[in-house]
């Protein structure tokens, strides 16, 4: 592999990182959901060029899955929700922005000494890349953590999942990439046609979780 | 024969599936309630015939094994049994107007993909396809948990989707980074995903990648397990549901996750410079049972306390696999299949009494042993068996795996034992509370499906009693594959 391709990889997967960043400090639905989209644009380019290099044409159809599905479709829906749902634009978050930011450092910082230590014999390629995926996965755990609003967790979600698929494009030659990111994506369907479909807002008045734990079974 | 074997194979993947499509057509409830108990009752045939038929060669997708059969035919026949117990739940649901036709269309239907996706998780061969079969059965659950719309089931079910979620995508990681360890050894492509040439050469993977992925598939296929800190979906899920589901959950559901994480714990034990699981897995498991037996104090609504329960028993279970050693992984096995034998019969019970009495809390039922006799001492059975009394079965694979710490580490025997004695009082306590006393609430008499239960209690009862000697010597083969 030379330099050029390998700096590429490196570049977009790095990127990925980057904008999961900017999904922590996103505090309006719309401009999350917009950062979302180029999130999984990032991933649509890092897995397209995975494909190029790893010369495994199959990787191109998950490429176009979040191309199409994740950077299109996934986003515009719930923009259309938000609207029809009346649901509020701002995100509640449960810690600042500061701290957020910090513990989303904290993290890179443990999945690179992590990955880092334990792949000395991968290749050097994989091997960052699996540092990387490993970030966006807990990157978006914490954006599903800092957000009381149940719009806010199904991005987290979604980027935690996008981490899993730049992770499973890095392993060289993995079976079952395009069927795994298939059946992410009808999670993803169905969890938006859930909140839908359930009138989740029509229930509970907004799609705020904090307003659903109100329940806790012990204490009627 | 081996033609028939894999037919077998194949027919405990493939009946479900058909019957989810028959169902999901068939307008009819009656009809539909009756043939989800007769597509149950063929699987179960067809799991049964494993014992018979020789095995076909492991497959790349599928195989059978003796540590998988156990669990196939196990969960065939709870299937069967809640199946059973369903067609009377559902019927007194529809009456009460809790749920309409369209909707049980939909729950038969998800009932047997959910059934399917259990299967396919005990048969698959590939770690990927494994991961596929696990998500697949949680997903059914999700929708079936949430299936009464209600405030309450539907913040359950969203609660154990997102935590379900995050679990399902750290086990994937984990199959990644095994796939990642396994590549330099075996190759690119399948076959480093196929689990038994993956334990073939386990010896030459990578150790410390090996680690790092038994780490998160731990977590993973934990937080499925129902183990502490990653439970917080559990009681929700149990309690909102249908009781059906519940006791699918507790009896099946947790034992898929347990029996996935069993896999890579023998994958782990293959590669000789991997950690030892043992510390993980007995640490997670004390804190469980500890931190459940506790919350049982708590509890005012009854499926939710069973819930607890189920959380506690999958700690020892937990525990007991960490522990190792021929003894404790025996007992751990046998611990698995009493566990979710006895606790679905106490679901079974749990439901009918919840529909009689029109609540689930457990200050409002009492006296259930004057007003509905059959089900009341039946109930109170359940509870002592699952509580560890003798002489039923529970009891011994607890005494076994008490036994078993205090000859290998006594230091670990002390709060294995406090934890268990505190589980035992909570459950007693309540338990009593809801059979004896004064008689509250309906006493209207119940339709009661009471087949299953009966079944349940009874293979319990004669476990603890006597083991015949070919199961022994089954138990204790697999017993030593755990390693």
């Amino acid at each position: 592999m030379n330099g050029l391709t390998f700096d590429i990889a490196h570049m977009l997967a790095g990127g990925l990182v980057l904008v999961s960043f900017m999904l922590l400090y996103q505090d309006r639905l719309y401009a999350l959901l917009n950062v979302y989209a180029l999130h999984a644009l990032v991933l649509s380019l890092s897995v397209a060029w995975q494909a190029y290099v790893q010369d495994a044409p199959h990787l191109y159809v998950t490429a176009a899955i979040a191309l199409v599905f994740k950077a299109g479709v996934i986003p515009i829906a719930l923009h259309r929700i938000i609207l029809r749902l009346g649901i509020h634009r701002d995100i509640e978050t449960v810690v600042g922005i500061g701290m957020t930011m910090l513990a989303g450092m904290g993290l890179v910082a443990l999945s690179m000494v992590v990955m880092l230590r334990v792949t000395p014999e991968a290749d050097p390629l994989a091997r960052e890349d699996l540092a990387f995926a490993l970030s966006v996965l807990l990157l978006g755990l914490l954006v599903m953590v800092t957000r009381r609003n149940a719009i806010g967790q199904v991005v987290g979600f979604m980027a935690l999942e996008n981490g899993l698929v730049l992770a499973a494009t890095g392993a060289k030659g993995m079976p079952l990439v395009v069927e795994i990111s298939v059946a992410f994506s009808i999670v993803i369907a169905f969890v938006v046609i859930g909140i839908f479909l359930f009138r989740i807002r029509e229930r509970f008045d907004t799609v705020d979780i904090g307003a659903l734990d109100d329940f806790r079974g012990e204490r009627r | 024969m081996i033609a028939a074997g894999f037919q077998a194979e194949t027919a405990v993947l493939v009946i479900p599936i058909i019957a989810a499509v028959v169902l999901a057509l068939l307008p009819s409830y009656r009809l539909t309630a009756q043939l989800n108990v007769a597509a149950s009752l063929l699987t179960f045939v067809a799991a049964l015939s494993l014992f018979v038929v020789e095995r076909p060669v492991p497959g790349e997708y599928l195989f059978v094994d003796d540590l998988n059969i156990v669990f196939i035919v196990l969960n065939a026949f709870v299937g069967l049994t809640a199946s059973i117990f369903s067609a009377s739940y559902v019927g007194h649901e529809l009456e009460t107007g809790r749920l309409t036709a369209a909707n049980l269309r939909f729950y038969h239907a998800m009932y047997q993909i959910m059934m399917f996706g259990m299967n396919l998780a005990f048969v698959s061969n590939n770690i990927g396809l494994m991961w596929v079969a696990v998500e697949l059965a949680t997903l059914s659950t999700v929708v079936m948990v949430g299936i009464y719309r209600t405030h309450e089931a539907l913040e359950a079910a969203w609660k154990y989707f997102i935590l379900g979620s995050v679990g399902i995508a750290l086990a994937l990681f984990g199959t990644i980074l095994v796939y990642m360890a396994a590549r330099p050894v075996v190759g690119e492509g399948n076959d480093a995903m196929v689990w038994t040439i993956l334990v073939e050469k386990a010896a030459d993977f990578d150790a410390a990648l090996l680690n790092v992925a038994f780490v998160f598939l731990l977590l993973g296929y934990g937080t499925k397990v129902g183990l502490a800190p990653l439970h917080a979906w559990l009681p929700d899920a149990h309690a909102e549901g249908p009781t059906p589901i519940s006791a699918v959950l507790s009896g099946l559901l947790l034992n898929v996750a347990l029996y996935v994480v069993l896999r890579f714990k023998i994958l782990l034990a293959a590669s000789p410079e991997a950690i030892a699981p043992g510390p993980l897995m007995i640490t997670m498991g004390l804190v469980s049972l500890i931190f459940a037996a506790f919350m049982l104090y708590r509890r005012r609504d009854i499926k939710r306390m069973f819930a607890y329960s189920s959380i506690e028993h999958m700690g020892i279970i937990v525990f007991a696999f960490g522990m190792g050693g021929p003894l404790a992984n025996f007992a751990g096995l046998l611990h698995m299949v009493m566990h979710s034998l006895t606790k679905s019969a106490i679901f079974y019970c749990v439901g009918h009494i919840a529909q009689i009495k029109g609540t689930q809390k457990i200050a409002d039922i009492k006296g259930l042993t004057e007003t509905h006799p059959g089900l009341g001492w039946a109930f109170l059975v359940g509870v002592v068996a699952i509580a560890g009394l003798p002489p039923l079965g529970v009891f011994m694979s607890e005494f076994l795996i008490v036994s078993s710490t205090f000859a290998t580490q006594p230091l670990l025997a002390i709060p294995l034992v406090f934890g268990l004695m505190v589980a035992f009082g909570a459950l007693i306590l309540r338990g009593t509370g809801i059979a004896f006393g004064e008689p509250t609430g309906s006493t209207a008499p119940s339709n009661a499906s009471y087949l299953p239960i009966y079944a349940h209690l009874i293979l319990v009862l004669g476990a603890g009693l006597y083991l015949p000697p070919p199961l022994v010597g089954w138990f204790q083969h697999v017993a030593r594959l755990l390693g």
